[in-house]
Formats: structure tokens, C-alpha cells, sequence
């Protein structure tokens, strides 16, 4: 599995030199990241050249690095104050700023090839500007189109040259994105039927966020490759 | 003169053939189709929101309601991701249960199938045959984890727990005389082996059954044949997966070609229709539950002979035994450690992919080495195929969109997530 992944990423270096950068992976995987206006021509390529032959775009995932990394409950020190697990919920701001950082939001596409039976991963930033935008591959493969709609359904990325580009999952008439990592996990409101007007209406929602569990990241050395190694040895 | 002019027709959320929630808004000159535009996430319940927010461990039972009628498969999907990122793999015995239930969830799905496609065109006996065979399985899954449906029995790790040597029984009641209970009972005397193994025997002269109702029957080949032809280049480009594909000719099934667990060293064959159409892709489906009882039936010989643990010993990421907890500080810690604040994955990316019965279920999870997941993205098979449907039904009769819908194994829990 290995050589014929080096063998693509080799050819991949020599065809692509400089359009995409090599991303490391510890599970064996291909993934490679582009700038977003290089992103149909290598698409292109990648499907119709023999070397390649990727026929499949098998997935478009939206994603929002805007927490990436950020953990809830400090795991350096002891505190002094008790042992309560609890962490307070933070108040969400909702980030409605003309630009963002150019390195939130990205489209992560995920090809097969049948005949080399190969896959690759391919990630796009979507840049600074608000709303978020990337060029659509549906011209290159039709299953992006619903893959491209959901990814703007709940991220709001909005997809370039896309022929339909409307909410898919959610609700008629539903406002926001609720995958954005800025958005509740309650959302923002519920669905409730009002005895005085009798019909159903929606509201403000009434329930308190909790965290039951707290987001930690600890540092974990136990599947590092040098280590494994050493006990392997050993 | 009125003018004439196509209309729109409004088809479900609620009619008994859209398998579940589906909407779908038909463009109609008089009887013919010539635009569909199928409306979903009536079923969304944000799965891959609400993993964000729990230990990894906890969003496998979230996995059984995606396809809930192939659960373990999509528990199987999300567990080798899971896995890949830690880097571990299971002891032998936990990969050969794996395979074998996966089959298992195959011919349940495919029965499902089979009878509400059946059932949606026409043939009402096929629901009541499918629905027999069903119920076994159901008691397998029963035994194995306790419950019909909602399994959460794979883990990071291995399995929740090895196979049981007795199966649970029937007892008299008012509704089931004694008489019946013994006869329902008496193939349930052995071990669950003894049990999937009887099965194994027995399903191949159901598939028979079946197919002497359908495979030559004048209704079905007019409703199915030559009806949403898909070529292969099409399929390819459309994302199409699994029996879909292999329906348009392509012998593509990740099982052969990218072997996960041990599928490499199962004797099976893949089966591939010629037409692309809906009566190619039931023959192929079909075929597949025989292949399924074949490598159920491997499973069963292997798991016989080699006993073994099912789960590793690896208390980081897999919880100790009650009984050991009981007199050993460091289970006991790690008991505490494991329910309270799960486990740390590295930080990384991994994809993990299976033959799910629908097509290729993908799971891809981004991790920043926390204890929750910082994005599960679940790639589910039917969201391409129900993409396709404008394209599928365009030109076909209105009753067509039934057969269609039921050919492409439409399940809501997957599509909305």
C-alpha cells in the first residue's frame, strides 16, 4: 500500500510542482493542500490524466478550524479550589467580522481512482473573504453537487459556478450554519405550539447549555512512533 | 381551447413508498417525469455536530441510528477510523466476528430490501418472506449485544464482548402456545455458532424461494427492466457505490480491492449486472446475500477453532472488566479515567471506508489530540445515489419513481444524518 502511495505522491510532485503541498500523515494517507484558484485545473487533471485517473470524488466536507486545538479544562495544574469537573459555558460570539482568518474555513475533497486503486485527499482554504468562497468541481465531478450544497448548508461556504446552490439539511426557512463552530450546539431556537394562537411557533430556546464531559487535550505520548518502537524492541 | 402546461406533483414526506421522509417535487407532463427534485433532511439530527461534543467512545451508538437498517456496519466505519488514528488493530478473533456480523448486517439490509422493494411494486408475499428470514437475524444481533437493532458492539479495540455460548429462548406465553415454543426453541438449544451455522444451511433455499417469486416473473421484469439505465461512466462520475456500481458493470467492492480486517482471506466473489438497471441491480444484490452466507458461513468454521480474546488489553482505550475493578487499584482508576473522560486520540486525519451494504460508507474524522473528535464527517453511500434520482426517473412514468426509489436502497437515517 505504501510504494504505490509514494509512487503517487511522486508523480504528483513532478506534474503539480509547487500548486500543492504535501501534508504529513501518520495513518498512511495521502493529503495534499492547493490554493483555491489552482483547485479546477488540478481537478482536471487529476481525474482525466491516465497517471491519475481519479474518475471518483467520493466526498466534499466542509470544515471550521476556527477552535482547532483549544481545550476546556486546564490539565497542567491542579486547581485549588476543588475538584468539580464543571466548565462554564462560554458565551458564543457569533463571528459576523468582514474577513476571516484566511486558514477557518476549508473544503477537505476525498478522490478515488479505481484503476490505480489509489485515493487522495485534497484540502482548500477558502481565504479571508466573508462570505467564504471556493470554485465548485460539479463541472468535474456531478457528485459534488449535493456534497457542495451541504458543505454550504452548514458551514455557508459558498461554491462558485454551482448550479443549485440551496439549503439541503436543513429546516425550511432556517437561518444560520449550524456546523460553524461559532454556533451552538442547542441552536437557537425551538419549536413550540402556542394554545393562544394555536398554531405551532417558534421561539428563543429555553434549555441551558451544559458540558458534561470537559474537551481535553493531554499530552500523549503512548502511540508516538519513536516509543512504540522502543517497546517493540524491548 | 385550456392551455396545456406541465405541472408540479408533490410526492411524499409521508407516502408509504418513499422509504422513510423523502420528498420529492415531480415536474409532470401528463404522465411522464421531467424534473425531479428530491427534498431531504427531514430526518437531520446533526450527528456529526453532537459527536463533536461527546468522548469518542460515545457517538458509536449514534452510528447505529445513521443506516439503522445496517448498524453494525456503520459502527465498523466509524471504529476503524477510530482506529487508524490510534494505531491499533485488533486481536484475529475480534476481526473475524467483524466480518462475520458485517455479513450478517449485509443480508439484513439486503432482505429489507428486498421485501419493501417488493412490496412498493407490487409483490406483497416477498415483505412476509423477507420479514421470516429477518427475524433470526434480528435474534443474532440480539444474543450477541443485547439488543435488536441498536448494537453498539464494535469498539475501538476489538468487540464488546465474545459470542455467547447459549441463545436467549422463547417462553410460552397467551399469544404462543407451548407447541410453537418448542418448535421455534428447538434450533435454539446450541451456541449462537450453532445457531448462525444452521442458518447458514438454511438461507440459500430461502434465496430460492425468493427468487423463484421474482427472478422470471412477468410483473417484476416489466416494472424493473430497462427502467433508470445507468452506464458506467455515468455511475463513476455520479460517486455511485456498491451495488450500484457493480449493477453498471463495474467490479468494484472494497472488500476484494482495499481489504480491510480480513476479508483477504475469505473465499467470495462479486457479482456485477450488465444493463445498469433496476432489474441488473436486484439480481446483483441478490447475489450478494448468497456470497454473504458464504463468508458467514467461513466466519462460523474459523471462530470454532480458534478462540482467543476479542477486545485488546489496552486499558488507555478499552475499559477493564467489572470483576477486576473490583480488587485492583489501576483498573479501577482506569475504569474512572475511561468513562469520565474517555481517551486522547493524536492529533491527525484519517479516512476510514468499508463495503457498507448501500455502497461505501466513509468515515473521516479530524482530530486535534483531544478527548472529543474535532470533525466526524460521515460519507454516506444513498446521499450520491438519491443525488442521482432527477437524472434516474427523467422520461419514466410516475409509478417508476417507486421502483427507483426502491432500487437505489434509499435508508433516511444515512441521508440526513
Amino acid at each position: 500500500m505504501n510504494s504505490s502511495h509514494e509512487t503517487l505522491a511522486a508523480r504528483i510532485d513532478a506534474r503539480f510542482a509547487g500548486q500543492l503541498t504535501r501534508i504529513d500523515s501518520a495513518c498512511g494517507e495521502l493529503t495534499y493542500e492547493l490554493g483555491k484558484n489552482d483547485l479546477i485545473a488540478v481537478a482536471t487533471a487529476l481525474r482525466d490524466d491516465a497517471e491519475f485517473g481519479f474518475e471518483q470524488l467520493l466526498d466534499v466536507c466542509g470544515v471550521d478550524y476556527l477552535t482547532y486545538g483549544k481545550d476546556e479544562w486546564v490539565t497542567e495544574s491542579a486547581t485549588g479550589s476543588g475538584f468539580s469537573r464543571g466548565v462554564e459555558p462560554q458565551p458564543v460570539i457569533l463571528d459576523e467580522s468582514d474577513s476571516f482568518d484566511p486558514r477557518r474555513f476549508a473544503a477537505v475533497y476525498h478522490l478515488l481512482s479505481l484503476q490505480n486503486n489509489t485515493r487522495l485527499r485534497l484540502r482548500v482554504f477558502t481565504g479571508d473573504s466573508n462570505p467564504p468562497i471556493v470554485p465548485s468541481l460539479v463541472e468535474v465531478w456531478n457528485s459534488a453537487n449535493w456534497f457542495e450544497r451541504e458543505a454550504f448548508d452548514l458551514y455557508g461556504i459558498l461554491f462558485d459556478g454551482h448550479p443549485d446552490l440551496r439549503r439541503i439539511l436543513t429546516d425550511y426557512g432556517f437561518i444560520g450554519h449550524p456546523f460553524r463552530k461559532d454556533f451552538p450546539l442547542i441552536g437557537n431556537v425551538e419549536v413550540i405550539y402556542d394554545a393562544e394562537k394555536g398554531r405551532v411557533v417558534y421561539q428563543p430556546v429555553s434549555i441551558e447549555p451544559r458540558t458534561l464531559v470537559p474537551r481535553v487535550i493531554r499530552d500523549d505520548n503512548r502511540y508516538s512512533a519513536d516509543l512504540k518502537d522502543r517497546v517493540n524492541d524491548g | 381551447m385550456a392551455e396545456i402546461q406541465n405541472f408540479t406533483m408533490n410526492f411524499g414526506p409521508q407516502h408509504p413508498a418513499a422509504h422513510g421522509v423523502l420528498r420529492l417535487v415531480l415536474e409532470m407532463d401528463g404522465e411522464v417525469i421531467q424534473k425531479a427534485d428530491p427534498h431531504v433532511g427531514l430526518l437531520h439530527r446533526g450527528t456529526e455536530k453532537l459527536a463533536e461534543s461527546k468522548p469518542y467512545n460515545q457517538t458509536i451508538g449514534y452510528m447505529d441510528r445513521l443506516d439503522y437498517v445496517s448498524m453494525m456496519c456503520n459502527e465498523h466505519g466509524y471504529v476503524l477510523a477510530i482506529e487508524k488514528l490510534l494505531g491499533i488493530r485488533p486481536p484475529p478473533r475480534a476481526q473475524y466476528i467483524r466480518v462475520m456480523f458485517d455479513e450478517i448486517t449485509r443480508i439484513l439490509n439486503h432482505l429489507l430490501w428486498l421485501g419493501t422493494h417488493g412490496l412498493d411494486v407490487g409483490a406483497m408475499t416477498m415483505f412476509l418472506y423477507c420479514f421470516r428470514e429477518r427475524e433470526d437475524l434480528m435474534d443474532m444481533y440480539e444474543a450477541v449485544s443485547g439488543t435488536r437493532m441498536h448494537a453498539t458492539y464494535y469498539r475501538p479495540g476489538g468487540v464488546f464482548r465474545d459470542l455467547p455460548e447459549n441463545m436467549p429462548k422463547y417462553t410460552a406465553s397467551k399469544w404462543r402456545s407451548q407447541k410453537k415454543v418448542d418448535r421455534l426453541n428447538a434450533i435454539r438449544e446450541g451456541s449462537l455458532l450453532d445457531f448462525i451455522d444452521a442458518f447458514c444451511d438454511k438461507f440459500p433455499s430461502c434465496v430460492d424461494q425468493y427468487e423463484t417469486l421474482l427472478t422470471d416473473n412477468r410483473i417484476w421484469k416489466q416494472r424493473t427492466v430497462n427502467i433508470a439505465v445507468v452506464s458506467a461512466e455515468r455511475a463513476l462520475n455520479l460517486g455511485f457505490t456498491g451495488p450500484m456500481l457493480r449493477g453498471s458493470g463495474i467490479a468494484w467492492d472494497l472488500r476484494k480491492k482495499q481489504p480491510y480486517e480480513v476479508y483477504a482471506q475469505m473465499d467470495f466473489d462479486i457479482p456485477v449486472g450488465t444493463n445498469g438497471d433496476c432489474y441488473d441491480r436486484y439480481l446483483v444484490r441478490v447475489e450478494e446475500m448468497r456470497q454473504s452466507n458464504r463468508i458467514v458461513k467461513q466466519c462460523v468454521d474459523w471462530l470454532r477453532k480458534n478462540p482467543g480474546p476479542v477486545m485488546l488489553d489496552d486499558h488507555k482505550i478499552v475499559a477493564p472488566a467489572r470483576v477486576e475493578m473490583k480488587d485492583d487499584m489501576e483498573s479501577l482508576i482506569h475504569h474512572f479515567k475511561f468513562f469520565t473522560e474517555g481517551y486522547c486520540v493524536p492529533e491527525g486525519e484519517a479516512y476510514a471506508a468499508i463495503e457498507h451494504p448501500k455502497g461505501e460508507f466513509g468515515v473521516y474524522i479530524i482530530s486535534d489530540g483531544a478527548n472529543k473528535p474535532y470533525r466526524v464527517k460521515v460519507r454516506p453511500p444513498g446521499f450520491a445515489h438519491l443525488a442521482a434520482m432527477s437524472e434516474m426517473v427523467e422520461g419514466h412514468m410516475l409509478a417508476d419513481v417507486v421502483a427507483v426509489i426502491g432500487s437505489q436502497d434509499i435508508v433516511f437515517g444515512e441521508i440526513d444524518r
